[in-house]
């Protein structure tokens, strides 16, 4: 009985390689990383409207603080490099497990999320010094829009360390062998959604000059 | 519902006694089989059953909005009840009927059109239906719980901000919404992956039967029109619950910016809501007209047309807010533009007509009325791409006749006529034609005397959304008259109950293939066992099914081949317990996308609530950890048990955290939704050859 089950398993690990059989009839990806494809695509929409939200309310808030009043912008970038570097130990994660190297795989996920983590803490240190700053949610049109935009980013952010670190658990525990790297490159698929939607955002709020000021 | 049609159902539950999260269900019977399916034709016939009772509430909604307008001065209903009652109806009828039901035949249908024996992702699916049920009970729960949504259903803010709607009201709709949204997205994922992904050998895209292709259609509209009402509702609840300014115009905040959203949610919804029904149309038509669809790959396109030129038109909800006339003129054009592929369709069902030796059954009445109404309802849009004529009758009762004729002249037909189509195929019984012929006349008329009237109610201005009339402005008799007809179309409702009744009660059984069908449904036995096809179709050509059965003689007439028999049909019982043939394993039932839904509806009161108690949100972090919980053992757990239960349990592996590490799936959080239900590759199957179950 657990020679099929067996049979089984090790027939998906290969269909996950060449799509399993007749090439018109399917995609050549496996279920599992088209549905993620999918899912990406619609979270390009979830992104899209918060963005288009920002955009609509810069430089329309009545009462300060202004964007000019609290960012810090070399910090912001730091943050963000550190964020992008953590797409290459991705990377490097991914490549580890197609070659079957478990341990440097476990070096570069938590590598990885560490990295996520940093930026993480970054974000929660910039909310905070806005907030000392009298910047908060409830303070004018930048505020709602700013914390909101950039909240949302770093929820699935955190969600991406969570899963990162499942995976790692799993390797951990011997669970995570070669056959099955195709799971990391699915968690990577969304990691590297996530790093890439930063780009438009720090570019939106940080990088494109702000006017100042009601009806700026 | 499901009760009455489906034995199985009924059946007592043995007590669980396993505690919850640790022991995988075993061949559970009852009802507990039903709470732990993961077998998309029982989800299906959730789905459809769910919904139908949905629709017995928005129909119960419309009819006391019809009573209290019957009359000029109508008492019988106060105001805001009357707002409560029309967002309910609205909202019930669009996110709790058509949705869903359309939802149930991508289920019960999809996977059998295209020759699978389940969806992608079965624990998805059930995760999907187990969420939308919980979506629908949590916004009906507000009736109990000091009042329902009373913002329309479209929920325009800054209308619905807490400063002018302060109670629970539009929290519930925020929250179920959000519910039924995670619900839709879910779904789209998997049935997007299942059509382009699971195709039986041979089955391109260009073999696939149309309503395959409109279902494809439309979850892919699913999948990116969700997310941006998600984002809508998700600032709407930061506005109401901690204090931002999204909609709030005293702090520069933009009235539009909700109607922008929503509407480049709301169009593409609409074709959401017509794409499926079109395809039912165009299964049935072919069938009862004995042709094949005139213009197969014209359909196609022009399906995938309207798809496109969806998100092209949503401003033509907001010709009266002031846009200017560069944004009015382009969206009026293309709002012109989108009646091109539409028309394309309807003249297609036409010539699929012309000519064919039609058989006037009940579903292909439906389907006729559908080609009628719905070209009204139709032309009716494109008035209202003229906008000089949109702003005369912006909030009339001439736009509700309008979305009336194309969602229940359309959708409804559809989708009725596809229950009477594909009711011998799910149930293995028919619905009687005589009294479905019945049900189709009264319906017909009674939705025309409705509706119609309703077109010169909205002429004469008489506007939407009021409570009451005065006396003496001309709108007496139609009001009147719509009224008759809205119990016109209960009394069609109930008779088609009895009918669901009486083929439960009285059942006349249906073979394999009983109307003579053009696709793979049709080959196996109805109803369909529990994994669908013992052999995996292999598809040589567009309606494969029905060039297996006919072919040409020298003078191009239909000649029936000899020796093809019918497959047989199983009869004498329901597929109630599936011993499945050698060599075929489905995926196991599982509680987890049960939990894992659970623990949305719980998380939604909790915000709702946590407003109140001084921002705590102690219960809605509770549900957030039910779902997670849910996730990781659903993750941790095989997709496809062992088979034989004793070694399962000699390994100790119904516990979800130590399960074999066969199949382990990725992830944790909620949003990832690539660790779900591995298919069986067919190379194993084919080594089976048994001919059907049990």
């Amino acid at each position: 009985m657990t020679a099929v089950a067996h049979e089984e398993h090790d027939a998906h690990a290969g269909a996950a390689g060449h799509g399993g059989h007749g090439h018109v009839t399917n995609t050549g990806l496996s279920n599992e990383k088209l549905a993620m494809w999918a899912f990406l695509g619609s979270e390009c929409l979830l992104f899209g409207a918060l963005i288009s939200t920002y955009f609509l309310y810069r430089g329309r808030s009545q009462v300060g603080p202004y964007p000019d009043d609290v960012f810090d912008i070399p910090y912001t970038s730091v943050s963000s490099f550190v964020l992008l570097m953590s797409s290459l130990t991705m990377v490097l994660a991914l490549a580890a497990i197609q070659r079957g190297d478990e341990r440097r795989l476990r070096v570069w996920l938590v590598a990885t999320a560490l990295l996520g983590a940093s930026f993480i803490a970054g974000q929660v240190y910039e909310f905070t010094s806005f907030i000392r700053e009298g910047l908060t949610l409830k303070t004018n049109l930048f505020g709602s829009s700013f914390f909101v935009l950039t909240g949302f980013h770093g929820v699935h952010v955190t969600l991406g360390i969570i899963m990162l670190l499942s995976l790692w658990t799993l390797s951990l525990r011997g669970k995570l062998g070669q056959e099955k790297s195709e799971v990391v490159e699915i968690a990577g698929l969304y990691w590297h959604f996530v790093d890439v939607v930063w780009i438009v955002i720090f570019t939106v709020i940080y990088l494109i000059p702000t006017p100042s000021g009601p009806g700026g | 519902m499901t009760d009455t049609l489906n034995p199985p159902v009924v059946a007592p539950a043995p007590p669980t006694t396993e505690p919850l999260l640790l022991k995988r269900p075993k061949n559970p019977t009852g009802v507990l089989s039903w709470l732990t399916t993961i077998d998309h034709k029982r989800i299906g016939i959730l789905y459809g059953a769910t919904s139908l009772i949905f629709f017995l509430l928005g129909g119960l909604e419309a009819l006391l909005i019809r009573v209290q307008l019957a009359q000029p001065n109508g008492t019988i209903i106060p105001a805001g009840l009357y707002n409560e009652l029309f967002t309910m109806h609205g909202t019930t009828m669009i996110f709790l009927v058509v949705m869903p039901l359309s939802a149930a035949f991508f289920n019960y249908m999809v996977p059998l059109q295209i020759g699978a024996r389940d969806v992608a992702f079965p624990r998805l699916n059930a995760f999907s239906y187990w969420t939308f049920l919980f979506g629908g009970l949590f916004i009906y729960s507000s009736f109990l719980l000091g009042g329902a949504p009373n913002g329309g259903w479209f929920g325009y803010a800054p209308n619905t901000s807490v400063t002018f709607n302060p109670g629970h009201n539009i929290d519930f709709w925020i929250f179920g919404l959000q519910i039924l949204g995670i619900a839709s997205t879910v779904g789209a994922v998997n049935f997007v992956t299942t059509i382009l992904n699971l195709r039986a050998p041979g089955m391109t895209l260009f073999r696939m039967p149309i309503f395959t292709w409109m279902s494809l259609v439309a979850n892919f509209l699913l999948l990116f029109a969700m997310p941006i009402i998600t984002i809508a509702l998700f600032l709407l609840m930061f506005d109401r619950n901690f204090g931002s300014h999204f909609f709030d115009p005293s702090a520069g905040g933009n009235a539009l910016l909700w109607q922008h959203l929503f509407w480049l949610f709301g169009h593409p919804e609409v074709y959401i809501l017509i794409l499926p029904a079109m395809g039912m149309v165009s299964e049935i038509i072919p069938t009862f007209a004995r042709k094949p669809l005139f213009g197969y790959r014209v359909m196609v396109i022009s399906g995938i047309a309207i798809g496109f030129m969806g998100w092209g038109v949503w401003v033509h909800h907001m010709f009266a807010t002031g846009l200017g006339p560069v944004a009015i003129s382009a969206f009026s054009l293309s709002t012109m533009f989108i009646a091109v592929p539409t028309g394309v369709k309807i003249f297609n069902w036409l010539g699929t007509l012309h000519g064919g030796s039609l058989r006037l059954t009940t579903p292909m009445l439906f389907a006729i009325g559908f080609i009628a109404m719905f070209t009204i309802g139709g032309l009716s849009g494109v008035t209202h791409a003229v906008s000089p004529h949109d702003r005369q009758q912006t909030d009339t009762y001439y736009v509700v006749a309008h979305f009336h004729y194309v969602l229940f002249g359309g959708s409804l037909f559809g989708i009725m006529g596809a229950l009477y189509y594909w009711w011998p195929k799910v149930f293995g019984r028919f619905l009687n034609d005589k009294v479905g012929k019945w049900h189709f006349w009264t319906w017909f008329i009674g939705f025309n005397m409705t509706f119609g009237p309703m077109h010169l109610l909205g002429l004469q201005g008489m506007p939407r959304r009021v409570y009451r009339y005065d006396e003496g402005m001309g709108w007496d008799l139609w009001n009147m008259v719509s009224t008759i007809g809205s119990f016109v179309i209960a009394v069609s409702v109930l008779i088609f109950i009895s009918n669901v009744v009486n083929s439960a009660r009285r059942p006349v059984f249906a073979s394999a293939d009983p109307w003579d069908g053009r696709s793979l449904e049709w080959s196996i036995p109805s109803p369909t066992p529990h994994y669908n096809f013992a052999e995996v179709p292999i598809v040589h050509s567009e309606d494969d099914f029905w060039h297996r059965k006919y072919t040409e003689d020298a003078s191009g007439r239909l000649v029936r081949i000899e020796g093809v028999e019918q497959p047989p049909a199983v009869v004498d019982k329901l597929p109630e317990h599936h011993e499945d043939p050698p060599g075929i394993h489905l995926p196991s039932p599982s509680y987890f996308p049960l939990v894992a839904s659970f623990g949305l509806p719980v998380m939604a009161y909790g915000m709702v609530y946590g407003r109140d108690a001084g921002q705590n949100y102690v219960i809605a972090a509770l549900g957030g950890l039910i779902t997670l919980v849910g996730l990781f053992a659903w993750a941790m757990e095989p997709s496809v048990e062992p088979e034989d239960p004793e070694d399962a349990a000699a390994n100790g592996h119904g516990d979800g955290h130590d399960g074999p590490p066969a199949l382990v799936a990725a992830t944790s959080d909620g949003e990832v939704v690539e660790d779900d239900g591995e298919r069986i590759p067919r190379e194993l199957l084919k080594g089976s050859t048994e001919e059907e179950g049990s």
